[in-house]
């Protein structure tokens, strides 16, 4: 099947199978190889992705179901050389070992902080709950949750991963034709 | 060059490696594609015994992009025995372990057919069309009917008795006979408790992948131990070392997991060999489930001798450890480990252990965080807690009378290990204060008296462990394969930056990092100009890897040794340059100076003049590289007092920790960030296998928990916050003064959590419940109504009930 995608701000045409999974189409053809497969059955959320600025666990997902939308990856979220607020907030709170959960990690609070932008420790817990990690204990990464959000206000806020139009446009695609 | 303002060992320096990992800038195994690479996919047996008498890949052969299919048989000449490096005894039965099934599986899981294909999705898709008949066999599961050997998981063994390993601290000479003891004991305390079998679940699943090159091959893995996978894949191939490159790229996690040479490693390599080929494996996570190795699964019978006043005089300890059904790597050696961990930090005077290996089918065990000391320290501060409660005693008051003193150290143990230092008193005080420990104990009264549905519970771990694997010569005497030493390079480079070379192989522990501030401690570098090279055999050609909380107590001190010649040579040349007496050369702050004067050379001022070596002392060779190798003389012994407040709800049987307190005293600390994450996860990691995690496999043998649905890994939602404090007694054994941190959280949780609850609960009649501390287990226990196998215990579970169990 024939699927355009915007990904990270890039605009692929791509001929896939149709049981092609979101993740292998964004490792595999893409390259994207910042996101992840942990598990088969969608209890460890490493793989999570934004479609359309929500998350999406991509190894649930197939390619073709996200024909005509946009994701993004965590390789998309610094601008300009510089970390979302909440890959800075991950970075300084010691929020990661291993680094194998991270991306979905980042993903997913970015998403929570969306809802919630001054959660309490039982709301991040609650709403990262469908992401496992097994290095940390989570006790940091919650304070990393927190230290975000007190990061992206007042004006930073969580609308930074999503694409403006002309920012797409001013991009050339660079593969996956 | 700069000297930096603050001191390096200490300070909390945020990671060099998070760089790539929040930004997914990441080398993980899987990520790899190699131009014309051929993936794997692996058919396991579905069946945990049986005779395989006939293999039909005739239709998976012909499907699109099959490039092959293979079997047992195509490899059984050049496969050879996956290793097992520690026969604990002379007499270890050890049956041959092929990568991949010949003519019998016996565990559901193992690899009994692999298809080539050139892409992952149709090699999974073939593996569908292989045909294969099993003929069945009978099934071992149980250890003691194991021993009865009425069914045998390898016939040709004659017996499901793996080994006997026995410690005696009279026969020994560390102390007097146990059974003397126990016969004159005024109290003795028989418990039996189970280590359920765990799975490791390391983040990233397995990959492996392999390029061949005209007779050399570069094997990329994601495993914790590049360096003894080069030496195993050599040995078990036949393929010469010096033609094998092993990649540690970016590894997710290990906690021992992948401390492992894999029937998928070994295929890998000979599928390339065969087909000239790259070729990638990756696994799906049930096959992680189903086939990389699991941990612990003990049988621990105790008997503890004491006398009313609450002394402890004896302990006797006898183990079944389940190895599966093969020996991996280290199998029959983790429960070793633990073997002189059961007496902790208290002081008995006679001990004796007898461990006995048991064959099952059922996936091998190996070694998973804490390997053997997690299961000891379970068992003896359950037991403490037990003779407590016989005494009528406050459970903190009776450690307190029989541990060592910290005015002792060092000290001798009853097994035979002598502890640098430690203080017990200033871990616990802390703890205490931390905790709130009074308070508690009035609060848990009053829910007591109330009646209230949802209880509390104290429970108590205080806890040592030995690690800083391992001196050699010890090694050498539990008759393990290698050594334990650690290697380091440093590259002093022209314009005065510093690579260094680390024989540890680190998988999410920060080793960059802190290798770079100790480099930069003892060089005065900054600790920017530092980058550490490791996990690649072709830069770093010598080391033993990382596991058993090594890497920072061997690996960083062969670091400082390296410095430490890297430094007398500059110094050499240093007093060349300035012309004067060696003597007087004075080195502070990254720069060398004449006591005295005002004459300064920086370090990076003498590293250009070794390099370009136009004036050089006699003798003396260009360059200022140095190598360092340290063989530590003793393991470290870190050590801490955990805390744990749970509120168990009598009508549900639900757990919650309300309070957890850790305090560790692991020695110097170089990066406090990094000791209290490691803390953190060792404590989620304790914790689950308390209250969550457990395999389990059905009656023919079929794991049932072979994904995270059904394996439960806890999430956020199911840990409390944690309260980390530390003392510091630093480790005497090396120079940096530290102890190790990788294990601790691990080994010291498990019991505070089950002493938590079961002190909760106590009062209602329960004594014991099996872990995992579930919901319906704790409920049930709570109705009085014991689980099959109960004996005179009023309730509980199968954990300490079966007083006669354990072996004959």
């Amino acid at each position: 099947m024939h699927i355009s995608v915007n990904v990270d701000g890039v605009t692929y045409a791509d001929e896939v199978e149709p049981r092609l999974l979101l993740v292998h189409y964004l490792r595999e053809r893409l390259g994207k190889t910042g996101t992840v497969v942990g598990c088969d059955t969608g209890n460890c959320g490493a793989c999570t992705v934004h479609l359309d600025g929500h998350s999406v666990k991509s190894c649930q997902m197939l390619a073709v179901q996200a024909n005509g939308h946009e994701v993004t990856t965590i390789e998309g979220l610094a601008r300009d050389g510089k970390l979302h607020p909440v890959q800075e907030a991950f970075h300084s709170n010691h929020a990661l070992q291993c680094g194998f959960c991270t991306p979905g990690m980042i993903m997913q609070a970015i998403d929570l902080l969306a809802d919630e932008s001054d959660p309490d420790d039982e709301t991040v817990r609650k709403g990262l709950e469908g992401n496992l990690c097994r290095c940390t204990g989570y006790q940091n990464i919650v304070r990393a949750v927190q230290d975000a959000a007190q990061r992206m206000k007042p004006g930073a806020g969580p609308k930074q991963e999503q694409h403006s139009d002309e920012h797409v446009s001013s991009k050339q695609p660079v593969g996956g034709e | 060059m700069t000297a930096t303002a603050e001191p390096e060992i200490g300070r909390a320096r945020l990671r060099k490696e998070d760089a790539r990992l929040i930004t997914g800038q990441t080398t993980w195994t899987d990520n790899l594609q190699l131009t014309g690479m051929l993936h794997m996919a692996v058919l396991r047996s579905p069946i945990a015994h049986a005779r395989i008498t006939n293999i039909d890949v005739s239709r998976a052969t012909s499907m699109p992009g099959v490039a092959v299919v293979l079997t047992g048989e195509d490899f059984a000449a050049e496969q050879g025995s996956l290793p097992c490096a520690w026969p604990i005894t002379e007499d270890m039965k050890a049956p041959p372990a092929p990568a991949l099934a010949v003519g019998q599986v016996n565990f559901a899981g193992e690899a009994v057919a692999l298809v080539i294909a050139d892409s992952a999705y149709r090699a999974a898709d073939a593996l569908e069309a292989i045909d294969i008949d099993y003929d069945e066999l009978p099934v071992v599961l149980d250890m003691e009917e194991a021993l009865q050997d009425n069914d045998l998981v390898h016939a040709d063994l004659g017996t499901n008795k793996c080994a006997t390993w026995i410690f005696d601290s009279a026969e020994a000479g560390a102390g007097t006979n146990v059974e003397d003891e126990i016969a004159s004991a005024e109290v003795v305390i028989e418990r039996t408790f189970k280590q359920q079998r765990l799975i490791p679940a390391f983040m990233e699943p397995r990959s492996v992948v392999v390029a061949p090159a005209a007779g050399m091959y570069t094997v990329w893995s994601a495993t914790q131990i590049p360096h003894i996978l080069r030496w195993m894949l050599s040995a078990v191939t036949g393929i010469a070392e010096h033609k094998l490159r092993v990649i540690a790229p970016d590894v997710g996690g290990g906690f021992g997991g992948k401390l492992q040479v894999t029937p998928e490693e070994v295929l890998c390599l000979l599928v390339a060999r065969r087909m000239g080929r790259p070729v990638k494996w990756t696994e799906s996570r049930t096959e992680s489930m189903l086939s990389a190795h699991h941990g612990r699964d003990q049988i621990q019978k105790l008997t503890l001798a004491a006398r009313r006043d609450g002394t402890v005089t004896g302990l006797k300890v006898e183990l079944l450890a389940d190895m599966g059904a093969y020996l991996r790597l280290v199998t029959p050696g983790v429960p070793i480990l633990g073997a002189f961990m059961f007496n902790s930090i208290y002081k008995f005077a006679a001990y004796r252990f007898v461990c006995t290996n048991v064959f099952t089918n059922k996936v091998p065990t190996d070694a998973y965080r804490g390997a053997g000391r997690p299961e000891a320290t379970f068992a003896i501060e359950r037991m403490m807690d037990e003779l407590a409660v016989e005494l009528g005693m406050e459970p903190m008051k009776i450690r307190e009378l029989n541990w060592i003193k910290h005015e002792e150290f060092p000290f001798n143990t009853v097994a035979g290990l002598t502890y640098d230092s430690g203080n017990y008193e200033a871990a616990t005080a802390r703890a205490m204060e931390l905790f709130g420990y009074e308070e508690l104990r009035e609060e848990q009264a009053r829910r007591r008296a109330a009646g209230s549905v949802v209880q509390l519970g104290i429970g108590i771990s205080t806890y040592t462990e030995m690690c800083g694997l391992a001196p050699s010569r010890v090694l050498g005497a539990l008759r393990y394969a290698a050594g334990g030493w650690e290697t380091a390079s440093i590259r002093m480079l022209p314009t005065g930056k510093v690579e260094v070379i680390t024989g540890t192989s680190p998988h999410g522990q920060g080793h960059e990092t802190v290798w770079s501030q100790i480099v930069a401690d003892r060089l005065g570098v900054p600790f920017e100009d530092v980058e550490v090279l490791h996990g690649d055999t072709a830069t770093s050609h010598k080391g033993m890897d990382s596991y058993g909380s090594r890497s920072l107590a061997v690996g960083g001190t062969a670091l400082v040794h390296a410095a430490e010649k890297v430094l007398a040579k500059a110094r050499t040349l240093a007093a060349h340059m300035m012309e004067c007496d060696e003597s007087d050369v004075e080195f502070a702050a990254g720069s060398f100076s004449v006591r005295g004067t005002s004459t300064v050379r920086t370090l990076g001022d003498v590293v250009l003049a070794a390099h370009v070596a136009h004036d050089l002392p006699e003798g003396m060779e260009p360059g200022m590289d140095a190598d360092a190798t340290f063989d530590p003389d003793n393991f470290s012994f870190p050590h801490g007092t955990h805390l744990c407040a749970t509120e168990v709800d009598t009508e549900t049987g639900m757990v919650r920790i309300s309070r957890y307190v850790a305090v560790d005293d692991v020695g110097t600390v170089m990066n406090p960030l990094i000791v209290d994450g490691q803390v953190h996860g060792g404590l989620a990691q304790g914790i689950a296998q308390a209250l969550y995690e457990e395999a389990t496999h059905d009656e023919m043998g079929t794991l049932t928990t072979a994904t995270f649905a059904d394996y439960l890994v806890p999430s956020a939602a199911d840990l409390p916050a944690f309260l980390t404090d530390r003392t510091t007694t630093p480790a005497t054994s090396n120079p940096l003064g530290a102890k190790g941190v990788g294990e601790a959280g691990t080994i010291a949780s498990t019991p505070a959590v089950v002493n938590s609850v079961l002190d909760a609960v106590r009062h209602l009649g329960v004594r014991d419940i099996e872990m995992p501390m579930s919901p319906e287990r704790v409920w049930t226990a709570l109705q009085g109504r014991p689980d099959e196998g109960a004996g005179e215990v009023a309730a509980g579970g199968l954990g300490s009930i079966d007083a006669q169990g354990g072996q004959s």
